[in-house]
């Protein structure tokens, strides 16, 4: 949402949502934990002493009557919709947020009640009678300052959202509705810093926050300005980006539902992901067998991932559903992609973890190597790691491509029988049978003394034969000798084979248990 | 400040559309010397597709120099692909990806590559495609800005192609020594610019690792002569092992 911006938040959500649907009664005090620690308390627990971010146990030990419901973003999804309904019959055109907060661009309802204060009234109003909800409104230049304005209901004069924010402090970038640790990483470091109010941090040139920190930074920076968080321009989507889907049988169940959103969901990324583009604004419309025509954007801080994708459409199917005004089930669904930036916008993680590479090039190899693993599985894109050992297959680990890349054995020697470089450029993980002969045709052996029983004159590697014009070794390969279980005994001989043409390949062979086979190829 | 300035230091960081930076994608990415010389841009360019075959040391000599300058590549469906010698030619492994089993189907196998054009700098692949795929995903690497690289495979519309052709190793005797390197000669071949068949003679390993310089290879190679077979008087004698690096 850009431009002057009208906000409705609905203070405590998940509470109210959570007793909501318990029928709890309003004086009994209420608080939403997610991993054991509180994130949304009612007023009268807090009267009580009870605060967010408190264990669970010391809440209870506060509060000893106190109600403790686990979080679930799918109720609160669901009796939000009421809410955002409501909000709509008098601002078409409304954005859900997260549920618990809704915006909408404050120039028709403010046209129309004539001035801010008297459409937040009608709004708040009108909330209250048709989804029974206490609502708060706030207005002001773009969404993060009209949230805000929304939690003190304020009217935040256009063009003042810089002089509102000032004073406020900079833990106001993590909301905790929206459980960023990387926001939280963000705003310790500033305290640290001592930028302590929105207004210091916004002091500081843009330039300097971008040299020192993450691109989050950037955007943190900017929306501690007042300005609109993405100033990138954004693209209106064409038409043929939307996906739709015809629901044969009409759900009306939530697990159908979730099912064909989880489809749904992927269908619309990969549309995306092919024109290298990412979702950042999401129209749902979905129309029931009796013609009843539902839409809703929602709308987010960051790129939707298609989990974010499918979450959103679960929700909102999900509070479609437990509607009762719905006469029949739903027929068609369709996503359309309000509002897209480029892929490269997607973030992937602010401060790098140890031994990662940095940089642009990094991260656009990480995004597109989590892409091929969502295609394909996690195992299929793996990095090389060094490590110890002797054959040239041993002393490579592969690593899948998000483990920590540590190598199994030590990579320093010593490590006796290891070949010097250079190392064949093509290994057999599972050595392949080869023909190792002399001139009279009887098989080339090496005895236990590690000697060579014969001269090499041909070898046959997959049905090619090639004549043996240099050979060296074996090297024996007398590996964990002191366990008779898993010793290995084994040769090593390099040989230069050549073709009827001339042309020379060179092979790396090995000899365990009386065969020869190629361990590798120095092609 | 002013939002245009805002917006400049956005693109600088990265934040704008992938490949916007003009500078880093108008330049060719480095390769060795010998490369450069049969290449028609003195370089691997942005955008192109160069088909390899005939060596996995040629394709992996040839990503080398521009890995260790911080590129990515990736490498799809050449599960024997040797890491180690990968290192020994200068490829900077960590940003090395294998792909060795690039999906069941043709489909699958577009759609892999086409997902590692848009993130890596180069992409070799190893998978056979019909024409139809390659000349699209010839275009995608043109319009990612990224090289494609066909390994061992037909590739209509290659810009250039680089063939291995002859091979002549040093260091192994008749029952004695060690492979140390050799000498490949490459062929390059191509279209427009490109159309004049260039040969260069590449000598690999280049330039050796630290420690490996020393190698007493050819000390070795004097000691050890090709003993008869049924000689059992030497029986005590220590096989020699191949001496360690460092």
């Amino acid at each position: 949402m850009t431009g002057y911006t009208l906000a409705v938040w609905c203070p405590d959500w998940p509470v109210v949502a959570a007793s909501a649907e318990a029928a709890l009664l309003p004086h009994v005090p209420a608080a939403v934990v997610r991993n054991n620690e509180v994130i949304a308390c009612s007023a009268v627990a807090r009267a009580e002493g009870v605060r967010r971010a408190m264990r669970k146990r010391t809440a209870q030990s506060q509060c000893p009557e106190l109600v403790v419901f686990d979080h679930d973003e799918v109720r609160d999804a669901r009796l939000f919709e009421p809410v955002a309904a409501a909000v709509e019959e008098l601002a078409p055109g409304i954005e859900v947020v997260r549920p618990g907060l809704v915006a909408v661009a404050a120039r028709g309802p403010v046209g129309y009640w004539g001035s801010p204060e008297r459409a937040a009234e009608r709004i708040v109003d009108h909330v209250a009678v048709h989804a029974g909800v206490e609502a708060q409104v706030g207005f002001a230049d773009g969404l993060f300052a009209a949230t805000l304005a929304a939690q003190r209901g304020l009217v935040v004069p256009a063009g003042g959202a810089r002089e509102f924010l000032a004073p406020l402090g900079v833990h106001e970038l993590n909301p905790p509705a929206e459980h960023r640790p990387d926001r939280a990483d963000l705003v310790d470091l500033l305290r640290r810093l001592g930028l302590r109010t929105l207004g210091a941090f916004a002091e500081v040139p843009e330039r300097d926050v971008a040299s020192r920190f993450g691109r989050d930074a950037v955007l943190a920076h900017r929306l501690a300005g007042g300005l609109e968080e993405r100033p990138r321009v954004r693209r209106r989507p064409p038409p043929e980006l939307s996906v739709t889907q015809t629901l044969d049988p009409p759900v009306n169940r939530v697990d159908a539902a979730a099912f064909a959103a989880k489809a749904l969901a992927e269908r619309l990324h990969q549309v995306l992901a092919d024109r290298g583009l990412a979702c950042t604004r999401l129209g749902i419309r979905a129309t029931t067998e009796h013609g009843e025509q539902l839409r809703r954007v929602w709308r987010c801080a960051d790129p939707l991932t298609p989990q974010g994708i499918a979450d959103r459409v679960r929700w909102q199917l999900d509070g479609w559903l437990t509607r009762e005004r719905l006469t029949s089930g739903l027929h068609l669904l369709q996503l359309d992609p309000e509002e897209v930036v480029d892929a490269a916008a997607l973030q992937l993680g602010l401060w790098p973890g140890a031994g990662q590479d940095q940089g642009e090039a990094a991260e656009r190899a990480a995004r597109a190597m989590v892409h091929v693993q969502g295609l394909l599985g996690p195992d299929a894109v793996v990095t090389p790691v060094l490590q110890g050992g002797r054959g040239p297959v041993e002393r490579v680990r592969l690593v899948p491509w998000g483990d920590e890349r540590t190598p199994a054995t030590d990579p320093d020697p010593p490590w006796p029988g290891r070949l010097p470089a250079p190392s064949p450029a093509t290994v057999f993980a599972s050595p392949e049978p080869v023909v190792l002969v002399d001139e009279a045709g009887g098989d080339v052996v090496v005895t236990g003394y590690a000697e060579l029983v014969g001269r090499p004159a041909r070898l046959v590697h997959s049905g090619q034969s090639r004549r043996v014009v240099a050979w060296s070794g074996p090297w024996p390969v007398d590996e964990r000798w002191w366990d008779e279980e898993s010793a290995v005994r084994a040769a090593r001989l390099q040989v230069l084979g050549a073709a009827p043409d001339g042309e020379e390949l060179a092979y790396l062979l090995i000899r365990a248990g009386g065969k020869w086979a190629v361990e590798g190829v120095y092609d | 400040m002013s939002s245009r300035s805002a917006t400049a230091t956005l693109v600088a960081l990265g934040v704008g559309a992938a490949g916007e930076s003009a500078t880093a994608s108008a330049r060719a990415l480095p390769v060795r010397g010998e490369l450069a010389e049969i290449l028609p841009w003195g370089g691997l360019r942005r955008g192109s597709t160069v088909s390899v075959r005939g060596s996995t040391s040629l394709l992996l000599t040839l990503v080398a120099e521009a890995t260790s300058e911080g590129c990515w590549a990736a490498v799809v469906g050449l599960p024997r692909c040797g890491a180690l010698a990968a290192a020994e030619l200068g490829v900077a492994v960590h940003r090395l990806a294998l792909v060795p089993r690039p999906g069941r189907d043709r489909d699958e196998v577009e759609r892999t590559v086409a997902a590692l054009l848009d993130g890596f700098d180069l992409v070799s692949v190893a998978t056979p495609v019909t024409p139809a795929t390659a000349r699209k995903l010839s275009a995608r690497a043109r319009h990612r800005k990224a090289v494609l690289l066909p390994f061992g495979i037909g590739w209509p519309g290659a810009d250039v192609e680089l063939r291995a052709a002859f091979s002549r190793w040093t260091g192994l005797g008749e029952g004695h020594g060690l492979l140390t390197g050799r000498t490949v000669t490459v062929r390059a071949t191509g279209r427009g610019a490109a159309a004049r068949e260039r040969t260069a003679v590449l000598s690999l390993p280049g330039v050796p690792a630290r420690g490996e310089a020393s190698l007493p290879a050819s000390d070795l190679a004097r000691e050890r002569s090709w003993r008869p077979v049924g000689s059992r008087e030497r029986v005590l004698h220590p096989v020699p092992v191949p001496a360690e690096a460092g």
